[in-house]
């Protein structure tokens, strides 16, 4: 077990912890019950920080008095949260996370786009905010269009890297000099000076002081990249929490009090939901992927290779942004996932309205597939864009010509792998409340298009966030009651790796499984086929996989793979449509095939379903 | 949540409003509380900083970026004009020289001697905050802006393109459920607010723009009308910067959508007096709508302004606000209190509405807009 941030010195058997979101505050009730914790309860409001209250703990109270309801106790009082617990009086601790009022917005800068500007990305993304625009000396823009752009944001802090000890100053110092010449101002608070966080080239930090000390509220922390061989990102991403609470929280309406509330510092929630993936990752020794799509953004983290990482896509979400979704996967993408007719016109009139009326959801299964359609082409833009941030360090020159060589390729290529994939968790609205949970699995398979065997899970009701501030401070409560009551075992995926040309379909795999409670089972699927075994939770089952000539499931192609899967509430699926996924170009064709996954797979009614189809053919 | 419902849209032919202009950076504010102020009054002023010009002036003059320095002509603070040689260097015994020539007009502001750059700004430009709507001054935010509170009939949109605007309501509209049309719109437009019916039709914009309309409002608009006339498409729903000559307001939201008798009402007894509106929209971290003002109109018969919503009861006037019955008006009938499986499988809280066709219905409460007065 991993050793906590925050020592509290004293037990805890209680926890009463908080995520304040854009539009909902969630609460959460954690006790200590027979030795183990365990999710007791939770509570929920209309988050508070604008008018008329322009308070956030107003809708704190107010998510923690459903709590109080629930349970009979007393957790609040006028000063706030009554802590340590009494009898039935209180808790021992109090958390919070938040991303109300747009979270935290940053602007990154660094000399080469690939190397430095990349790292204080990464650190920016790995402390939980959103990148709002990444400049660097070589980004293609002149500098006139750099200081346009700088001048135009509004950010709540810059990161600045660039260079490393002892290399050259001037490139970092130019970047600097763009800087002081834009003079960006806060988000947030007209009188303040924005705050810059310089990770770069030591020997630079007295040109850099001298360069924007009086404009900037300058803060300096160690290199990003002291040598190109390494980054190095906790400075800065402590030196970035110290700012969000200082600076973005300190200004939002009534986190002074919910500050006090705390013992330890309340954290961004995408950081929070970053550091319990971390933590699933390293406690397992397992790859994983997590990702959260919510209205106006989704993140994607991922673990590989002892390597955390984290994106943000800031402008993919199911409601805010659902328009955004459409305009950068296009119509026929999203239109190829529905198994019926909708014109054009109409489509695009849907999608408008849910954007301006975020907080209406599905009546009708056609509604209800038009929105899973959308999440499936935002998982994918959002996934695309993890994978070309999440890679090695660049620009590490190791010494003979093979290694060059070697490193050439490596650059390129991102450290995600999805043929050793291990498990993919999804979160966020649109997965986590989806009618059947066979839904979100799909959602994800065909938006991620995991390749070999993945364990799938989804987050129960969203309280990743809660989990991952309450890992800084108990990760053994954290950890149980993110393997109890947070996650929902899906079950498992087998997919193929590889295309087949032939006109009549053949088996692309062969599975056969033993369950550990002794029986047994075979099954095969056709290229293009899908199937569904059922391998209920808690039972895990050894599999001998079989992939054809051809055709990989994470043993190479061709090779046999043994290997365990854990079941779940949608049990194994087979998945023999091969990678990359591609749908017929046919449109009736494609819908007929749709269909025929969706009934395979049972994913929607099946009344309503063939209501809907039986409508006018397919796009 | 004790409140799953979606507040609707304010419509409403009296309030009390307040609205909050602020400079962007700090400057003079111009006006005293308690004047009165119209649309066109400047209220506050800044000189906003030029933009700057990086020259590589290491580069320029072919020297080392700490020789730099002494080459320059101009030193920092020194003002100079475009086509000024501001700095010169020499090579081959003064043979060659090399000149450094200002783009633009403005103030040397920074010589690095680690970049090698110069950075030059150009003149400060003024900026003019205008009161936006008629009022009085209510409160002022020293060096930062005012506050204006006016009273009369307000209406709020569900979407909108363009920024702030203001002239005289001409109503054209032929109906809730006709749309607004080319032949609707006709010279006697020009600067005004333009209300049409049901769903403001690719060819009454081109027609508005055409004539010098100030702002057209309407139920609905068809999305593609949309990106033809912004020529591109929104994927974020924060609007109101669009460089577009006539603001655009939606009431009801895509596609062809009847407007609801209320403010259709409303906005025909309004008809010929001044309104200001803006189609600022941002449905994010503090919701933003268009809206429309016509400071002091008195109605015959002023209405109470109501504080809080009741939230949802039998009785209720809403809209329903998702399919299959987006853009329908009904009134609720029954709220069940237990959680019923639609036709989706989700378990959800419902109502049960009655359309105007008398038709009842069982909707999600999430998809129901409360009609606010």
């Amino acid at each position: 077990m991993s050793r906590p941030k925050y020592d509290l010195g004293r037990e805890i058997n209680s926890i009463l912890a908080t995520d304040c979101g854009s539009t909902t505050t969630k609460a959460i009730l954690i006790e200590k019950r027979d030795g183990v914790y365990r999710l007791i309860v939770r509570g929920e409001a209309p988050t508070t920080v604008e008018k008329p209250f322009e308070d956030v703990t107003a809708g704190a109270r107010n998510a923690i008095r459903e709590i109080e309801e629930l349970t009979g106790r007393q957790l609040l009082d006028e000063k706030g949260i009554i802590t340590p617990q009494k009898g039935q009086r209180g808790v021992d601790i109090y958390l919070s996370t938040s991303s109300a009022g747009g979270g935290l917005q940053m602007m990154v800068a660094g000399v080469v786009k690939t190397m430095t500007a990349e790292s204080a990305q990464r650190a920016a993304l790995g402390a939980g905010a959103i990148v709002m625009d990444c400049i660097a000396v070589n980004d293609g823009r002149k500098p006139h269009q750099k200081i346009q752009r700088i001048r135009h944001l509004r950010p709540d802090m810059i990161l600045l890297s660039g260079g490393v000890d002892g290399g050259t100053k001037k490139h970092v110092v130019e970047i600097a000099e763009l800087i002081a010449a834009a003079e960006p101002k806060p988000r947030l608070g007209i009188g303040f000076k924005l705050p810059v966080i310089y990770a770069g080239n030591k020997d630079a930090t007295p040109n850099i002081a001298d360069t924007l000390g009086d404009k900037m509220d300058l803060r300096v922390v160690p290199n990003l990249r002291p040598v190109l061989e390494k980054e190095v990102l906790g400075p800065a991403r402590e030196e970035i929490h110290n700012l969000f609470m200082e600076h973005v929280m300190a200004q939002a309406p009534g986190y002074d009090k919910l500050m006090k509330w705390t013992p330890v510092p309340i954290m961004p929630t995408p950081a929070a939901v970053g550091s319990l993936v971390e933590m699933v990752g390293r406690q397992r020794n397992i790859t994983v992927i997590g990702v959260d799509i919510g209205g106006a953004t989704t993140d994607v983290f991922s673990f590989f290779e002892d390597t955390f990482n984290r994106t943000v896509s800031a402008n993919l979400g199911m409601s805010y942004s659902i328009c955004n979704v459409l305009l950068e996967a296009g119509l026929p993408r999203i239109q190829r996932w529905l198994p019926f007719f909708i014109s054009e016109a109409d489509l695009r009139n849907r999608i408008r309205n849910k954007m301006i009326r975020p907080t209406t959801i599905p009546q009708t299964l056609e509604e209800l597939l038009i929105e899973q359609a959308i999440c499936r082409e935002a998982l994918a833009l959002a996934f695309v864009h993890h994978k070309s941030l999440a890679t090695g360090l660049k620009g590490v020159h190791r010494g003979g010509t093979m290694d060059r060589f070697m490193e050439q390729r490596t650059q390129k290529e991102t450290l995600i792998d999805m043929l050793k994939l291990n498990l993919l968790i999804g979160s966020g609205g649109v997965l986590s409340h989806a009618p059947r949970r066979v839904q979100a699995a799909l959602m994800m398979i065909d938006g991620f298009e995991p390749q070999g065997v993945t364990q799938l899970a989804v987050d129960s009701i969203f309280m990743m966030p809660q989990l991952g501030v309450l890992a800084t401070v108990h990760p053994e409560a954290s950890a149980q009651v993110f393997d109890r009551d947070c996650l929902i075992r899906l079950g498992a995926v087998v997919a193929t790796a590889g295309q087949s040309s032939a006109k009549t379909p053949t088996e692309v795999v062969r599975v056969k499984g033993t369950l550990d409670r002794g029986e047994t089972f075979e099954e095969s699927v056709k290229y293009g086929e899908m199937k569904r075994i059922p391998l209920p939770e808690g039972v895990t089952a050894e599999l001998h996989i079989t992939p054809a000539h051809g055709f990989d499931v994470g043993a190479g192609p061709g090779h046999r793979l043994e290997t365990k899967v854990e079941g779940g509430v949608c049990g194994l699926i087979l998945d023999g449509r091969g990678r990359p996924l591609a749908l017929p170009e046919d449109p009736k064709t494609r819908a007929a095939k749709l269909l025929e996954w969706f009934r395979a797979l049972d994913v929607y009614p099946g009344g309503p379903l063939d209501r809907l189809t039986g409508k006018e053919g397919a796009n | 949540m004790a409140h799953a419902y979606t507040p609707g849209l304010k419509v409403t032919d009296y309030t009390v409003l307040r609205r909050q202009r602020r400079l962007p950076i700090q400057g003079d504010v111009l006006v005293k509380l308690g004047d009165t102020v119209r649309p066109d009054t400047v209220v506050a002023k800044t000189m906003l900083p030029g933009d700057p010009q990086t020259l590589n002036a290491a580069n320029v003059l072919a020297l080392l970026p700490n020789e730099v320095r002494s080459a320059m002509k101009k030193k920092e603070g020194d003002t100079v004009k475009a086509g000024e040689v501001i700095g010169m260097s020499a090579s081959l015994f003064g043979l060659l020289k090399k000149r450094l020539v200002a783009p633009c007009d403005g103030t040397i502001e920074r010589i690095s001697d680690v970049s090698g750059q110069v950075t030059l700004r150009e003149p400060p430009t003024p900026l003019e905050l205008t009161a936006y709507i008629n009022g009085k001054v209510a409160e002022v935010l020293p060096r930062e802006g005012v506050v204006i509170e006016t009273r009369g009939a307000y209406i709020q949109g569900i979407f909108g393109v363009g920024g702030e605007k203001y002239g005289p309501i001409r109503f054209r509209a032929q109906g809730p459920d006709r749309p607004l049309t080319a032949a609707d719109i006709d010279q006697t437009c020009k600067g005004c607010v333009v209300v049409g019916g049901s769903l403001i039709t690719g060819e009454a914009i081109r027609k508005a723009v055409e004539v010098g309309a100030h702002a057209v409002v309407a139920g609905g608009i068809i999305d593609t009308d949309l990106v033809e006339y912004l020529g591109y498409d929104i994927g974020v729903a924060i609007t109101g910067h669009e460089d577009v000559p006539t603001t655009l307001i939606v009431t009801e939201g895509f596609g062809p959508m009847r407007m609801a008798d209320k403010t259709y009402g409303l906005l025909k007894s309004l008809d010929g007096l001044e309104a200001s509106v803006t189609g600022a929209t941002q449905i994010r971290a503090g919701v933003m709508r268009p809206e429309i003002i016509v400071s002091g109109y008195q109605p015959a018969k002023a209405q109470a302004p109501a504080e809080t919503s009741e939230g949802l009861v039998p009785g209720t006037p809403v809209r329903l606000i998702r399919e299959p019955y987006f853009g329908r008006l009904a009134t609720v009938v029954e709220l069940p209190p237990e959680l019923v499986v639609i036709e989706t499988e989700a378990k959800v809280r419902i109502l049960k509405a009655r359309l105007e066709s008398g038709e009842v219905v069982t909707v999600p409460r999430a998809n129901v807009e409360i009609l606010e007065s």
